[in-house]
């Protein structure tokens, strides 16, 4: 029984030691904050960097802010920051031009994506959520629209009317995620996961419906002249085999794989009319913001090493 | 010996007795191991959502996959178990699976396919050491005894089960979110697990049988298909944590942030219940234990579609795994002869888990196409015909069947 005790010490000894060891590198090994630097969202490139809202000039140079946001947007003078309060609970920040929080709304689940039309007047949200599924362990998500003028909050889109390829739909395995706005801050479009597939829906925020257009396109991104969307395609329409980077008109419904070749799985956000901005991730999870031509040219820049989340705040490249 | 009298024990006897040594030994190494895979459980989602940023509608693929492949390593590891008498050894290569697993989610990076095989693996490793662990138990246990040690083990497991998460929580803060810290950190405690387990536990190795065992023996095993047969109907009978998590918050509009701490609801429920009621089973019975553990089940049903409060269902469903998840195999434990005692374990927990798995299904596609409060209605009645069916079964398996460790006594 000594012995037993005695090796029973030893090892809890040791593995204490390494478990100890292991966390105090992991501590020394963040990065120390960056100075805090004044921040606003009127011209510059948006991304998140080393988790705070930063805002990178012409010039490549980045101005961090004390915000923590795991995903940002924003356009004329209002911001949405997806923001942590603890690694399990997460709220939604409105920011005005100067970042202060105007309005703040807890979320459900973990952060995903985050939108702002280009009046400055709806925000629309993304999070996965747990449990939503059938097996344990599956995900669902969840997404809600904020209109800031009105202060109304529309908590899920999965109360709203589906039309799906022409007939009344209904089904408890409805999904949506990743909203991109018009102009008329009425009128968005957005993924529709159901019944095993995933559509581009368009919808009305006033009216509560959306309508299926087309199958396998996720995640849209409204272009500026409201004429195409950039979006990523599951390989073979499986997700499981990635994502490519393509660029839809909704006119003829053709489709343009960009040159970027790596899989993505990001909302783009257009950056100028013909330029789309995502983030890309290595092996390890680290991101960095790339641009690419959305008429399928060229070659995929690198834009800023480091962030993630791009945005355009105007007056940009 | 038949199984009525196991289910109505001489009230002296072992009842004084506190559980043995072997049971505390495996009670204390499933604590330490669920602290280190609830720790993981509990940021897994975060960190390949939030970290990986791996779209966790394609890692919801990756989880059933593997569930039938579990299945066929647990029958075949508890017959490998019960024929080289060797129940400690397989049940140390499942603790020692699952530790190693913590370590290769460093490795994965962001490989869905890696990271499917290091949760496969981590599965696997469940799914080896449960057959026989639970064996060790029954054979280290007097047969009058056997409800209050299989009660304090499920205490201790769901004790290092609610711990896991808070563990977490205090690595991610101190570590600066450092997710790996939280892997490592797991990977540790579960070896601390490993080296209790062949230091405390003793192997039964018990008499080497007469003949070398075959895997068609089990299929001979007096009583097994009727415990299976039970065991199967008690899966059918359950709709899923995550479902009746899910009904409660749709119903109460629950915010999501307080999800997670149903589940907390529910496993320290369990945790205070398992030893009484166990002892309890001892005393007045486990087939009436068992079968009131139906009706507990039923009351949550009918209860959740009638909008009682939220804490009180939770409760209740802690009460019906604390009359049912240890009473089964303290059930089964004396049934099952001694040499193929794993394997018939594993038999029965397999049925469990496939008819688990199927009930899920079933109850996902029910709420579908007739609703939430039908499908509760269906699965209430679904808990009442396996209460009844399961009567009947034990009712006759009573009268039928000689119970084979008798002799224990």
């Amino acid at each position: 029984m000594k012995f037993r005790i005695a090796a029973l010490s030893l090892a809890a000894v040791l593995l204490a030691g390494i478990a100890v060891t292991y966390v105090w590198f992991a501590r020394q090994a963040q990065p120390a904050p960056a100075a805090v630097s004044p921040v606003t969202l009127e011209s510059g490139l948006l991304v998140v960097l080393n988790r705070r809202l930063a805002v990178i000039d012409g010039s490549g140079a980045a101005r961090v802010s004390a915000v923590e946001c795991v995903r940002v947007y924003a356009a004329a003078g209002t911001g949405v920051c997806l923001q942590p309060e603890s690694p399990w609970a997460y709220h939604l920040s409105v920011l005005d031009s100067s970042l202060t929080t105007t309005k703040t709304l807890p979320l459900p689940g973990l952060p995903n994506r985050a939108r702002v039309s280009a009046s400055g007047r709806m925000v629309a949200w993304t999070t996965f959520v747990g449990g939503d599924s059938y097996a344990s362990g599956g995900f669902s998500t969840r997404t809600g629209i904020i209109d800031t003028k009105e202060g109304t909050v529309i908590s899920t889109l999965e109360d709203f009317a589906i039309t799906r390829e022409g007939k009344a739909y209904q089904n408890i395995d409805v999904n949506f995620w990743g909203v991109t706005f018009a102009a008329d801050d009425d009128r968005f479009y957005a993924t529709l996961g159901t019944d095993g597939k995933r559509y581009l829906v368009e919808g009305s925020v006033k009216s509560r419906t959306v309508r299926t257009i087309v199958s396998n396109v996720e995640c849209p991104s409204l272009s500026p002249d409201e004429t195409k969307v950039a979006f990523k395609q599951a390989v073979n329409a499986d997700p499981q085999q990635g994502w490519r980077l393509s660029v839809l008109d909704l006119k003829t419904l053709a489709v343009t794989h960009t040159a970027e070749t790596r899989s993505i799985d990001d909302q783009a956000a257009w950056l100028k009319p013909g330029t789309i901005a995502y983030t890309v991730r290595d092996s390890a999870g680290d991101p960095s913001v790339w641009t690419v031509s959305a008429d399928g040219t060229g070659q995929p820049q690198l834009l800023a090493p480091g962030a993630e989340s791009p945005a355009t705040l105007g007056n940009h490249l | 010996m038949y199984l009525a009298s196991v289910t109505r024990p001489a009230a002296s006897g072992t009842a004084t007795k506190i559980v043995a040594g072997n049971v505390v030994a495996l009670g204390t190494v499933s604590l330490i191991t669920d602290i280190s895979s609830e720790m993981v459980s509990a940021v897994l989602p975060l960190y390949l959502v939030l970290s990986l940023q791996l779209s966790p509608l394609s890692y919801g693929l990756l989880d059933g996959i593997y569930t039938g492949a579990t299945a066929i390593l647990r029958i075949v590891g508890g017959f490998v178990a019960d024929k080289f008498r060797h129940r400690k050894l397989v049940a140390g290569l499942g603790y020692g699976l699952s530790a190693l697993a913590k370590l290769g989610l460093l490795l994965a990076g962001r490989s869905t396919g890696a990271l499917g095989f290091v949760i496969a693996t981590d599965r696997m490793g469940k799914g080896l050491r449960t057959a026989p662990r639970d064996a060790l138990i029954t054979l280290s246990t007097p047969e009058g005894a056997l409800g209050r040690a299989f009660g304090v083990h499920r205490m201790m497991d769901s004790v290092g089960a609610f711990l896991g998460p808070l563990v977490a929580m205090a690595v991610l803060t101190v570590a600066a979110q450092s997710y790996d810290a939280v892997f490592v950190t797991s990977f540790c405690i579960a070896a601390l697990g490993v080296v209790v387990l062949v230091l405390f536990v003793h192997d039964r190795r018990g008499t080497l049988a007469a003949q070398p065992i075959r895997l068609k023996d089990a299929a001979r095993i007096p009583g097994l298909g009727k415990l299976a047969l039970v065991a199967v109907l008690l899966g059918l009978a359950t709709i899923g944590d995550g479902f009746l998590f899910l009904l409660l918050q749709k119903r109460d509009d629950l915010s999501l942030i307080w999800f997670p701490l149903l589940a907390v609801g529910t496993s320290l429920a369990y945790l205070v219940l398992a030893t009484p009621i166990g002892a309890l089973a001892d005393r007045i019975g486990r087939v009436p234990v068992f079968l009131a553990g139906y009706a507990v089940l039923t009351v949550t049903y009918l209860l959740l579609a009638s909008g009682a409060s939220a804490w009180l269902i939770l409760v209740l469903y802690g009460l019906f795994y604390a009359c049912t998840d240890g009473i089964l195999m303290a059930l089964a434990g004396p049934v099952l002869p001694e040499h193929l005692r794993t394997t018939g374990i594993a038999v029965i927990q397999t049925g469990q888990a496939v008819a688990y798995l199927g009930s899920s299904v079933l109850f996902g596609l029910a709420w579908q196409t007739i609703g939430s409060t039908p499908a509760i209605f269906a699965a209430a009645l679904t808990a009442v015909i396996a209460l009844a069916a399961t009567a009947l079964v034990l009712r006759r398996f009573a009268a039928t069947t000689p119970a084979v460790a008798a002799e224990d006594r």
